[in-house]
């Protein structure tokens, strides 16, 4: 039975200490917020991939699309070209929308179409028990490297930048305060959004003691700058020890997809009788 | 004259293609029935183009091997198609480019046989018009030389010139008064030497397969179409992005066939009626996405055109080779709609259903094609669809038909457990119901479970849906019969090859039976068709007979296999002599 709050009836399987708890209160806090400030609940969907992170649909009472693995994307965007005014979240893990469906991300962002990602990036595969991702950090080991990854990782937000992505930010686990501020701001964000999170998973990558040691807010940083923006995001490439910047790096006013795609205006038809009007001029 | 066939060919650019419309229109207009058959390879400029423009007094869906016009714009098209040409064929050419006694006993430039077939000069007429030359003169583009040798054509038959420029006009756009300069120029320069006499009945117009599957989704509510451009259903993508402001529709490319199919099942999810076209490479990409829309129970409408394979295969010719995808792709176990519509008005019907069957059911629904019926180009009778489709009574079908829709009653659940398996449906954003749908299996709310009843639960409901599909589907023509009903012996085809069989079955007084739905198959209706049959000789566009291993499921044998799977359709004359051994 679904409740009548943003809770649900189903129990949760996340492993105690598990970094997708901040993700999953931070988004509930948000969206309450939003429906006080008038955006209804139904006007809100969820999508989420396969892995660990995709659970957290089940675990929220609102309208939501549990995808395939890889898959969060496409199907967030044709829930948005369906209904412009409707808000389309995104969840996806590292290798989730980063690995498998990457395609997909890159065209997201190239069209600013106006769908929030949040990337639930703990740096390995979870529920498939312990395999190195697209972020993981080269030599990690896991089942299917046990003598460490030879290649290195990517810099998704440096790739996001590169596709047009007019949003871009990074939070912790360790920081639901900020995390919540990012969500309400890419959500509300006119174009394509993405949070990329260093959520950590406690049982194959237990990374909360290294980020804490290095993580911070950005401070004095103009997120309209793109040299700015670009440099912050290089400043950590997801596999040296330097500081890790948390905070919205980007951020862009610019012409969405489905601002583009709807210009023609469409009235009611009578389709039959057009049907007949194109049969008659192809005698 | 009442039953005739012109090839035309060149290189490709030489807008064959096009050439080929405006005669087959300027032949409806004289009250024929038309198909036109194109053959084109994979690349856009250079390499060997051709049409064959049968028309008729009959409707028809097939053509012969054997030609009585050839109209030849450079050399290879009289070297490749010479054994094409009857013994009074009319030959009329570009005199700038081709040469009709030089080269001709010489090398096949694709084979590299010898072939020493000559033209016979006294038997085959040939009438040279110096194209190269006109086009220099009238300053006019290269492309121009077909409406050339079309104007041409038209004086040698005795066609009026004001029917032709009327066609010219309307089909094309580009600098019209010069391709009606050129035109005139080649209609001048030829002599009439034969008259082919208008016939008295209706003229039909020209529609290809894809465009009538176009329109039939349309006619069936159709609000979005996605694609990824592949051969040979890009054209429908095309020609609804061409019209998509006439009805409102949103037309998307996106980056792959896999974004293709996952947009598609968010339009679904909102309620939007969406249609997506590929070809087995795609389909080979969609598959995830289409196990994902059975669980989930999405509907989906997907066309499928086929062409030989394995992998790329003949991007630009076409097969019957994907039957047995079609019915076993995806992961899982669940049910889907599966139709083969054998002409444009069963393309047009039966895509309508396809649309409405997919929301009703809330299951994928998948149009099979391939070249021959989607790119091929037939004349099209819309009022004779009711008649062909419905058994007794009115068929309804086409008419849009809206999904079961929740009653507010109670609580909503995406997937209530029903009696017939279909649950309502709510749609985004509705503030008394909360919408879930999930590719894990799922308890009635659409929230994961891993419940063993549950799962069954599911899982039964999901399957009894098609059941109650099957009863509806008794009421339309899903096997159909044709040819001499007494005929002990029966032509077994479905797809494209229904014209074909239709015709050579009238030829030689045998019986035709055509599945037109495969899936779920109509065992009932094809045991009826089968009354009286003792010999079934199979037609199919593949290697191994994929029809055949389908109602061989059901018990059903068949005698023969008459199997063809070189990327052409049968000819009839081909198919005919091949069936005259086997009866």
């Amino acid at each position: 039975m679904i409740t009548k709050d943003l809770g649900t009836s189903a129990p949760n399987t996340w492993c105690p200490g598990c970094g997708n708890f901040a993700i999953l209160n931070a988004i509930k806090t948000v969206l309450g917020e939003l429906n006080q400030e008038g955006v209804p609940q139904e006007k809100i969907v969820l999508v989420s991939g396969i892995g660990c992170h995709a659970k957290i649909v089940d675990y929220i009472n609102v309208n939501s699309f549990y995808s395939i693995h890889g898959r969060v994307v496409p199907a967030a965007e044709g829930i948005k070209l369906s209904r412009s005014d409707v808000k389309v979240i995104g969840f996806a893990g590292d290798g989730d929308a980063y690995g498998e469906g990457i395609e997909h991300l890159i065209f997201a962002a190239k069209r600013n179409i106006d769908i929030t990602m949040i990337i639930h990036n703990n740096r390995v595969y979870g529920l498939t028990a312990g395999q190195y991702t697209p972020t993981s950090p080269l030599g990690f080991r896991g089942r299917s490297t046990p003598e460490g990854t030879k290649e290195l990782p990517i810099n998704p937000l440096e790739l996001m930048l590169a596709s047009g992505a007019t949003f871009i930010a990074r939070g912790t686990s360790h920081g639901i305060e900020l995390l919540k501020k990012i969500f309400k701001e890419a959500i509300m964000h006119k174009g394509f959004s993405l949070v990329d999170v260093l959520q950590v998973c406690v049982t194959y990558f237990n990374m909360y003691e290294y980020y804490d040691k290095r993580a911070y807010e950005v401070k004095n940083h103009d997120p309209k700058d793109y040299t700015q923006a670009l440099s912050k995001i290089r400043e950590w490439d997801y596999n040296s020890d330097s500081p890790i910047a948390l905070g919205t790096f980007y951020k862009k006013e610019a012409p969405t997809f489905e601002e583009r795609f709807f210009q023609q205006k469409t009235q009611a038809i009578d389709r039959n009788l057009k049907i007949n009007e194109l049969l008659n001029t192809s005698i | 004259m009442d039953e005739f066939s012109i090839l035309i060919g060149g290189k490709a650019g030489f807008g064959i293609d096009k050439a080929s419309l405006i005669i087959g229109r300027i032949l409806a207009q004289q009250g024929f029935r038309i198909y036109i058959y194109r053959d084109y390879p994979s690349l856009i400029r250079g390499g060997h183009t051709f049409s064959i423009i049968r028309a008729s007094k009959n409707k028809i869906a097939a053509h012969y091997d054997k030609v009585d016009f050839l109209l030849a714009l450079n050399q290879d098209t009289l070297n490749l198609h010479r054994n094409r040409l009857k013994k009074d064929c009319l030959f009329i050419y570009d005199s700038d480019q081709v040469n009709p006694v030089r080269n001709l006993i010489q090398k096949d430039s694709n084979t590299g046989i010898s072939n020493g077939v000559k033209i016979d000069s006294d038997s085959t007429c040939g009438v040279g018009l110096p194209i190269g030359k006109i086009i220099k003169e009238e300053n006019a583009s290269e492309i121009m030389r077909n409406t050339c040798i079309i104007g041409a054509f038209c004086k040698t038959v005795g066609i009026d010139l004001e029917i032709l420029e009327n066609v010219l006009k309307k089909e094309i756009s580009k600098e019209i008064d010069l391709n009606l300069k050129v035109c005139r120029r080649g209609f001048h320069e030829a002599k009439e030497l034969i008259k082919i006499e208008p016939l008295a009945q209706d003229k039909l117009p020209l529609l290809s397969g894809n465009q009538a599957i176009g329109l039939g989704l349309i006619k069936g509510g159709l609000k979005t179409y996605i694609a990824y451009p592949m051969t040979p259903s890009s054209p429908i993508l095309h020609y609804l992005a061409e019209i998509a402001s006439d009805f409102g529709l949103k037309v998307l490319h996106p980056e792959s066939e896999i974004g293709v199919i996952l947009m598609a099942l968010g339009f679904a999810y909102m309620g939007e009626k969406a249609a997506i076209g590929t070809s087995g490479g795609g389909f080979c990409l969609m598959t995830e996405g289409l196990s994902f829309a059975g669980m989930s129970e999405l509907p989906i409408v997907i066309i499928l055109g086929q062409r030989p394979g394995p992998s790329t295969g003949l991007p630009t010719y076409s097969a019957q080779t994907d039957l047995h995808f079609a019915l076993n792709a995806g992961q899982g176990e669940f049910g889907r709609f599966i139709v083969a519509p054998g002409d444009p008005e069963e393309a047009y019907f039966w895509s309508a259903m396809a649309m409405n069957i997919s929301w009703k059911y809330q299951i994928p629904a998948i149009i099979l094609s391939d070249k021959n019926i989607g790119e091929g180009i037939f004349s099209f009778d819309i009022n004779s669809i009711e008649e062909i489709s419905a058994r007794g009574g009115s068929a309804c079908g086409g008419k849009e038909e809206g999904p079961l829709l929740w009653d507010r009653k109670s609580a909503y659940k995406r997937y209530l457990n029903t009696e017939n398996g279909v649950s309502p449906l709510a749609f985004v954003p509705d503030k008394e119901a909360i919408i879930k749908v999930n590719s894990y299996e799922h308890d009635e709310f659409g929230i994961t479970t891993e419940d063993s009843q549950t799962t069954r639960m599911m899982q039964d409901k999901r399957l009894r849906k098609e059941k109650y599909l099957i009863e509806k589907l008794r009421r339309f023509k899903t096997v159909k019969i044709y040819g001499n009903q007494n005929s002990s012996v029966a032509l077994l085809c479905w797809g494209s090859n229904k014209g074909v069989c239709i015709e050579a079955a009238g030829n030689l007084g045998l019986k035709v039976i055509q599945p037109l739905v495969l899936s779920p198959f109509p065992i009932k209706q094809f045991q009826e068709a089968l009354t009286g049959v003792k010999k079934i000789i199979n037609v199919e566009n593949n290697a191994t007979g994929q029809l055949a291993m389908l109602i061989k499921n059901y018990g059903f044998n068949v005698d023969e296999n008459v199997l063809k799977y070189d990327g052409r359709p049968f000819y009839l004359d081909e198919l005919e002599e091949k069936l005259r051994s086997m009866i």
